[in-house]
């Protein structure tokens, strides 16, 4: 058997199919444009990822992604807007070699809390570190204190919403309402023109099949189980010798860092990053990716935001006023008629029949039991 | 702490425990010992306090005052995962068990390694955790249910997964609520022998209605009233105290 501490063979197909599709299929039909739009995409499949984790393990529903989504998004598009303000680019400014927002809103020295993104390590560490760290301190606020269910999502919207107003209000210091625009280039490197957006899709790609991976492994380990032993009875995992609250903290902090990792993949892809991918809007819309992609699969979640952000482009360009409606309805058609999303459409409907097909075309091995059989026998 | 002469050390002491809810005592100044190697039933009518009194020691309630010495071991300042460290397990009620796993999951979980963040990432099923999970199986009646979903057993094999859930955690003290409510006969009488067989080398606390029951497992009962100790003793002493009598088994 291929079974290990990653996945079991259904589920490596299922990757190998998914990377087959992302490489080749996608990057050799799309034109630069359209492929430039599904990296744009898969940043949100990074928070669905994290999302299927707290969410669909844990129980944990985040209506605040989009908080990490943008401090990971925001850390990058610092570096890059930094990388931007050379003093070269910016000598029309008062005060040359600080970005030009800074400039219009009159502030003459780079505050002390932007030095950090002149180096990259820095800012990689940061995308990873900021985030984790403010999850590690919003969960163990909340869950240390057995606050949960729906005032948790409560508590994460408000946090959405202090964000955008923060980063909204001290324009001098993050860009404002505008966000930052205007990247150019990493490390040198001009990360507008089309073999530029190729790479880029590439290397995004590559980080989404880590995540897959770290997200695969936390499935498969006993922790992935202690997650859906505790979202469906709390008080025997506490009185199994668990610290419940120590879980619920991880589960959120890697859904954290996962989301933070696309955000900063959007600020390199799209070019920009704003305070309108943060706030209490995005960060539902995220979580509808992953409840139509299915909360339960790492793979359906993926499937899930790629399917809704497309209908979301051509519908919007057709429809831009039925768009949110439409948006809203397949929310709650997913919840009331198919609470695992499509993943679980897949599994109920689908996946048998293929079952079946393979298994009416391969002859019966030696020794060979019908477990399924054996499973349904009444119990005594 | 310790104040005079102290003949023997028993395994769990509650001494002068109180709780109160808004102002209603539901457990008022209620002290007993329990003796290493004891099955002590506690038995009482509807909202005498039986099942308060195993809250408070597992620790999901905290006590207003009084305490609960385990092992001379102070409990009522502990955090329940760590209550159930120094050696206390508990069973609920309702059967408390992990629908969405398979009956081997649910024993996994409860086996006791790896229980930190770090612990559980990086837990291996090694032969040592398979093997006590095949004989905790065969003890609880479960061995061919193993690859089973959970949510697919009848009512008293749940409570029995559940027992063996603790069975598993290896207790010193084990505390069960009600363990045989619901049951057939012929599920009675396997659970009555079920839990004659583990409680080797461990105390047991039992909360039970069914007066059969208690009779055949009890070395000792406490009869609750009222948040407060009716009676205490071996049973025969119990059933023939009028006081428990007009309360309780009168009717």
């Amino acid at each position: 058997m291929t079974d290990n501490r990653f996945f079991n063979r259904s589920e490596l197909i299922g990757i190998l199919v998914l990377a087959v599709f992302l490489v080749l299929v996608l990057p050799l039909t799309l034109d630069v444009f359209r492929l430039n739009l599904v990296a744009k995409y898969l940043t949100y499949a990074f928070v669905a990822l994290g999302l299927v984790i707290c969410w669909g393990y844990g129980g944990i529903l985040s209506l605040g992604q989009g908080v990490f989504f943008g401090l990971g998004g925001y850390c990058m598009a610092m570096f890059l807007k930094l990388e931007a303000s050379s003093v070269e680019n910016t000598k029309i400014q008062s005060t040359p070699g600080i970005p030009d927002f800074m400039d219009w809103n009159q502030i003459t020295a780079l505050p002390l809390f932007w030095k950090p993104f002149h180096s990259l390590t820095l800012t990689i560490a940061a995308i990873i570190l900021v985030p984790g760290i403010f999850a590690l301190i919003i969960g163990t606020a909340m869950f240390k204190r057995r606050v949960g269910g729906t005032y948790f999502a409560i508590i994460t919207q408000a946090v959405a919403a202090i964000l955008t107003i923060l980063i909204v209000g001290q324009q001098g210091y993050t860009g404002g309402i505008n966000g930052m625009t205007d990247l150019r280039t990493l490390k040198g490197w001009d990360i507008r023109p089309d073999h530029a957006k190729i790479v880029l899709y590439f290397f995004e790609v590559g980080c989404l099949f880590v995540c897959i991976m770290i997200a695969q492994f936390v499935r498969h380990s006993k922790l992935g189980r202690i997650l859906v032993a505790m979202r469906e009875k709390e008080d025997r995992v506490r009185f199994s010798g668990y610290s419940v609250a120590n879980f619920k903290i991880f589960a959120f902090c890697i859904a954290a860092v996962f989301a933070a990792i696309g955000g900063a993949m959007f600020a390199l892809n799209v070019g920009f990053m704003s305070p309108s991918f943060v706030g209490i809007v995005p960060s539902i819309e995220m979580v509808i990716y992953t409840a139509v992609g299915g909360r339960l699969s790492i793979l359906g979640a993926i499937y899930g935001t790629l399917l809704v952000n497309f209908a979301k482009t051509s519908l919007s360009e057709t429809f831009p006023e039925l768009w949110l409606f439409g948006l809203g309805g397949l929310f709650i058609a997913v919840v009331l008629a198919f609470p695992n999303g499509l993943a679980g459409i897949w599994g109920d409907y689908v996946q048998p029949r293929i079952d079946r097909l393979i298994a009416s075309r391969k002859p019966k091995p030696e020794g060979w039991t019908d477990s399924s059989v054996a499973d349904s026998a009444p119990a005594e | 702490m310790l104040v005079g002469h102290q003949p023997k050390e028993f395994l769990l002491a509650v001494e002068a425990l109180t709780v109160s809810f808004d102002g209603f005592k539901a457990v008022n100044d209620l002290s007993f010992y329990v003796d290493e190697n004891e099955i002590r039933v506690i038995i009482g009518p509807n909202g005498a306090g039986k099942t308060t009194v195993l809250d408070l020691i597992c620790g999901k309630t905290k006590a207003t005052s009084g305490s609960i010495q385990f092992r001379g071991k102070e409990l009522t300042r502990m955090k329940e995962n760590e209550i159930v460290k120094t050696g206390v397990g508990r069973k609920f009620q309702n059967p408390s068990i992990y629908d969405d796993l398979t009956v081997f999951e649910n024993l996994e979980i409860s086996y006791p390694r790896g229980r930190s963040v770090f612990g559980a990432l990086t837990f291996t099923r090694d032969s040592a955790v398979r093997d006590r999970v095949h004989e905790v199986a065969e003890m609880i009646f479960l061995k061919d249910k193993l690859n089973k979903s959970a949510d697919l057993l009848s009512h008293g094999q749940k409570q029995w997964l559940e027992i063996g859930m603790l069975l598993i955690q290896d207790p010193d003290l084990l505390m069960l609520d009600e363990p045989v409510a619901g049951m057939s006969v012929s599920e009675r009488a396997k659970t009555a022998e079920l839990l004659n067989r583990i409680i080797k080398n461990r105390s047991v606390l039992v909360i039970e209605h069914d007066m059969k029951f208690v009779e055949d497992i009890a070395h000792k009962v406490t009869v609750l009233h009222q948040g407060q100790i009716l009676s205490e003793g071996t049973m025969e002493k119990v059933q023939n105290d009028p006081k428990v009598i007009e309360v309780y088994l009168g009717h």
